[in-house]
């Protein structure tokens, strides 16, 4: 068993700043990560960082716009801790040496992005990820930071009391992707979930193929529980070929959006008669959908993004990758026509409970960065504003594992005297499969993989409860799923079970959501799930086998799948990305609180928890959001 | 920590389960020989794809072989996208690194029709000739199937102090350093390096010795020697650094990096401007 004082798990740019932040607290930490760092999605970003640098602009100002477009289901302390942070972390970039685009005069450069109050989006030409990711990694070389690259964590070693606000978390297990074994890794003090996104439950997405909602799903098993699923911002321009994103730089640099008929669709038909092109991303995807639905769509499928009034200058300056995007993927080019964009999944706002230091209601352990819901984008994030988040929030988290923060969170975690207890919505159970044949079929799935603990035995009991002994423990279960999972000889390819789950969530949990559709999809689920029981891996072999990796990420997208769809089913209003055929309004009265799912061991349920609007100074009272 | 079950690398089966591992190692074997090889009817419009396969653990790979795979041909269908096919529909233990298809995470520079690139950012159609033949990046170790051994890499890469150092440690307050848009610039291009390794593959110097930089690495040097904010003192260490018997001048200038880095990165020229910078900061000592 390898030991440290915090193992942070990922490493896009959430989990390289918690690990910069708690090494420089004085903590031995270790990385774990599927992906070798620089291979992180991080590095897809193009847009940039949202940071109140400037004269006459405030944070408290970004503080605002992002309350407002997060549709007041952001919690306030966490989105002033973003914007509030964001300028000391994003000069702290800058300092590391990151290579943002200037201006004349020597300071990093800014631009306009949908609905920012002031052009505070911080960028280095179309691809500040790429910068931010290999800027943040160069600091974890230079600090000597251990990293265990292609080591995929599988379970999070945490212990089993009742209530999950009184269990620990005490490492985490991994498997050593080139050798094939199984390790267990012990955090003495903290382990920070940094898994980024679960794009590919959707087949049209901007997500890289790595990103699974490990995190997500592993946290919830272990108990954590996850908070507004349901929240899914699809991106309005991306290639319709690959789900490739064309940033909303575009249009901040003042590219415009055009139907078949020419027209400029934005204003012409009244989606949003201020900010045009600007206005926030859900209003501009569903703005497309309906133009398409109404017959102006471009091959019944798209519309145009065209930019070639910037002029080539201009373009080479600012936005030169979104041409090598738009050729490589598309087969366009940007200078001399326009793009084909249409929405595609991009983000989920929602993830793992936690505060504002990125804390869970699981003792010792931690979630930052898209895997994570502190809130900061509660309904809809803004763009630009995913970048500080994992930079501020890795920060904290880092620091706080590493025991320096002793702050009182203004945002509860877990199940508290506010919490409210909610009904069962769905037609069909949720939660762990039925098993087809007693132990076996739990194995499949990892469900109840825990081998039962040593009861009788005192002394065996008093060791399994030890640090060491829950991880141990937890080894022990992997082994014996990775073992079945690479012995079982028949069944059904996970390669199948992901499309399934693909097809419908993208059929019938999109941008457009109907109540018969959402209660299709979790049949469908189900069904998946009861598929999973069966499946096998057909490649035997230890070294480097993707198809044993593939089989337990499709594992943890099932989970995730169900979860995005149930918050949608229950969720009976239109607020932010979350729009309802049935329920076209937001209804303040009833939805100001969080969607909360609990895996309960196996059956999961529904709670709410209001949102936090009361700020530090000022409450943020919930307005009409128009743009 | 000991792993559940050891495996045995003669053939020879020890326990029930070692049996029973072998038994599905040839019955998987077997099947994928015959998706191999089985060509379903797929008309004029299909891809064929010889893949290199090769796992060390695995009877019937164990020898390097090519296997072949028909696949139906999409518009825009990129050989990233051909490979997830043959492995999704005919054979899940084809093996090969990938995540962003967009040509940004750099996990899949792989040798296309005997060339290295990126497969998300190589389309099909571009290619010419009916066959598509894919392997490992050459010169590399090849830990299975299209996946290489990166350590080497990541070791040069690691070498050249690829991290931002200043020559005053900035005070607890942090303030932003100015940089002009002219040095910005400047440095532009060398910071696009994906890590992607295909430099270091094409490179006939590097092959022949594993002790020499490489292009991407002294490329990276060169990302912070230019970079006006680190000061002077810092680019004098930098240029000590690739100056260094194995650094610039083992390169003779075959621009077979430059010709193949999928980021459009003028390694080679960076090289020289390294090297004509050594040259003048030598002369001022003289
Ligand atoms: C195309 C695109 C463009 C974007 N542009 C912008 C933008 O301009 N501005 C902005 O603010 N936001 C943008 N976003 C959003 C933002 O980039 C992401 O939300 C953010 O980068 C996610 O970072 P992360 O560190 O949480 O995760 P990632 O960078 O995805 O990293 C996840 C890490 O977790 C590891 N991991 C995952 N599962 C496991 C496991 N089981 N075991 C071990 N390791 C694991 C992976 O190896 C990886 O290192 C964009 C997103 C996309 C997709
Ligand atoms: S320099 Fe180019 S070819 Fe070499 S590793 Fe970087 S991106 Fe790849
Ligand atoms: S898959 Fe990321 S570079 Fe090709």
């Amino acid at each position: 068993m390898r030991e440290y004082d915090v193992i942070v798990v990922g490493a896009g740019g959430a989990g390289l700043r918690a690990a910069i932040a708690a090494q420089e607290a004085g903590a031995d930490v270790a990385m774990v990560t599927k992906l070798h760092p620089v291979r992180s999605h991080t590095g897809a970003a193009e847009g940039g960082i949202n940071a109140a640098l400037r004269e006459g602009d405030d944070w408290h100002d970004h503080a605002y716009d992002t309350m407002k477009g997060s549709d007041y289901l952001g919690d306030a302390p966490a989105v002033e801790a973003l914007t509030r942070e964001s300028p000391k972390e994003t000069i702290q970039l800058e300092n590391w040496g990151m290579a943002f685009s200037r201006d004349e005069d020597g300071v990093v450069s800014q631009r306009p992005f949908g609905g920012l109050s002031f052009p505070r989006t911080t960028y280095a030409g179309a691809e500040t990820g790429h910068h931010m990711l290999h800027t943040m990694y160069e600091q974890v070389v230079k600090r000597g930071i251990e990293v265990y690259d292609e080591w995929y964590v599988t379970r999070l070693a945490v212990t089993d009391e009742d209530e999950p606000e009184e269990r620990d978390c005490h490492g985490v297990v991994a498997y050593d992707i080139k050798r094939g074994e199984i390790e267990g890794f012990r955090a003495r003090d903290g382990v920070i979930l940094a898994t980024g996104g679960l794009g590919q439950v959707y087949d049209h997405t901007t997500n890289a193929i790595a990103n699974t909602g490990d995190g997500v799903a592993m946290a919830y098993r272990a108990g954590v529980p996850i908070e507004d699923m349901e929240m899914i911002q699809f991106h309005p321009t991306t290639l319709p070929t690959t789900g490739v994103l064309i940033s909303e730089g575009v249009r901040g640099e003042g590219g415009i959006l055009y139907n078949s008929e020419g027209e400029r669709l934005m204003f012409e038909h009244g989606y949003a008669n201020n900010d045009g092109e600007l206005a926030s991303r859900d209003v501009v995807a569903r703005a497309e959908l309906n133009e398409v639905a109404e017959g102006r769509g471009i091959e019944d499928e798209y519309v145009h993004l065209d930019m070639r009034h910037l002029g080539e200058e201009r373009i080479l300056d600012r936005l030169e990758n979104i041409l090598h995007l738009a050729e490589d993927f598309e087969g366009v080019d940007g200078l001399e026509e326009p793009m084909p964009v249409k929405p595609g999944q991009h983000y989920a706002m929602g993830g793992v409970e936690t505060n504002e230091w990125g804390s869970t209601c699981v003792n010792g352990l931690y979630a930052v960065g898209e895997c994570a819901c502190a809130s900061v984008h509660g309904a809809n994030r803004l763009g630009g504003n995913a970048l500080p988040e994992l930079a501020v929030f890795g920060a904290r988290a880092g620091r706080h594992a590493a025991g320096d923060v002793d702050d009182e969170p203004e945002i509860t975690t877990g199940w508290d005297e506010d919490s409210e207890e909610g009904e069962n919505v769905s037609p069909v159970p949720l939660g762990e499969a039925d098993l087809p044949s007693a132990a076996k079929g739990a194995l499949a799935d990892g469900g109840r993989s825990s081998p039962p603990s040593a009861g009788a035995d005192g002394g065996a009991a008093a060791e399994a409860s030890a640090p060491e002994g829950v991880v141990e423990e937890a080894v022990q279960a992997e082994r014996t799923r990775v073992h079945y999972l690479l012995e079982k000889e028949e069944g059904v390819n996970h390669a199948e079970v992901r499309a399934d789950v693909q097809e419908t969530m993208t059929e019938n949990v999109n941008v457009f959501r109907e109540e018969g559709a959402l209660e299709d999809a979790l049949a469908d689920i189900r069904e998946a799930r009861q598929e999973y029981q069966h499946v096998t891996v057909e490649d035997p072999s230890r070294t480097y086998n993707t198809d044993l990796i593939h089989t337990i990420e499709t594992r943890n997208a099932l989970d995730v799948a169900e979860a995005i769809t149930v918050g949608a089913l229950a969720r009976d209003e239109f607020r932010g990305a979350h729009w309802r055929k049935e329920h076209q309004e937001r209804k303040d009265d009833e939805w100001l609180k969080h969607t909360m799912l609990s895996w309960n061991d196996g059956s999961p349920g529904l709670w709410y928890k209001p949102v936090v609007l009361e700020g530090e100074n000022k409450s943020y009272e919930p307005k009409e959001r128009s743009y | 920590m000991s792993t559940q079950h050891e495996h045995t690398d003669d053939g020879e089966p020890e326990t029930p389960g070692d049996r029973r591992r072998a038994e599905k190692a040839a019955r998987a074997a077997e099947r994928e020989q015959e998706a191999a090889d089985a060509e379903p009817d797929l008309g004029d419009d299909a891809v064929t794809l010889k893949v290199f396969r090769y796992d060390p653990e695995v009877e019937a790979k164990a020898e390097p072989r090519f296997d072949t795979f028909r696949i139906p041909f999409e518009k825009g269908m990129t050989v990233l996208d051909a490979l997830i096919a043959a492995r999704d529909t005919y054979d899940s233990s084809l093996t090969f690194r990938h995540s962003c298809r967009q040509a940004v995470c750099g996990s899949d520079a792989l040798f296309i029709n005997g060339r290295q690139r990126l497969g998300c950012q190589t389309q099909i159609a571009d290619l010419e000739g009916d066959v598509v033949r894919v392997e490992p990046l050459p010169h590399q170790d090849v830990v299975k199937d299209l996946v290489v051994d990166m350590e080497h890499f990541y070791d040069q890469m690691e070498a050249v102090e690829p991290y931002f150092q200043t020559d005053e440690t900035p005070d607890d307050d942090l303030e932003e350093q100015f940089q002009t848009p002219e040095n910005r610039e400047k440095i532009k291009m060398s910071t696009r390096c994906i890590w992607c390794g295909a430099c270091m593959s094409s490179c006939n110097i590097a092959a022949g010795d594993n002790a020499y930089l490489g292009p991407a690495a002294i490329n990276k040097a060169y990302r912070f020697a230019m970079d006006e904010r680190e000061g002077e003192n810092m680019k004098e260490h930098r240029m000590e650094l690739i100056e260094q018997e194995n650094g610039v001048w083992r390169c003779q200038t075959q621009f077979s990096c430059t010709n193949v880095c999928p980021k459009d990165i003028p390694l080679t020229e960076h090289i020289q401007e390294l090297k004509r910078e050594a040259v003048k900061s030598n002369l001022k000592f003289w």
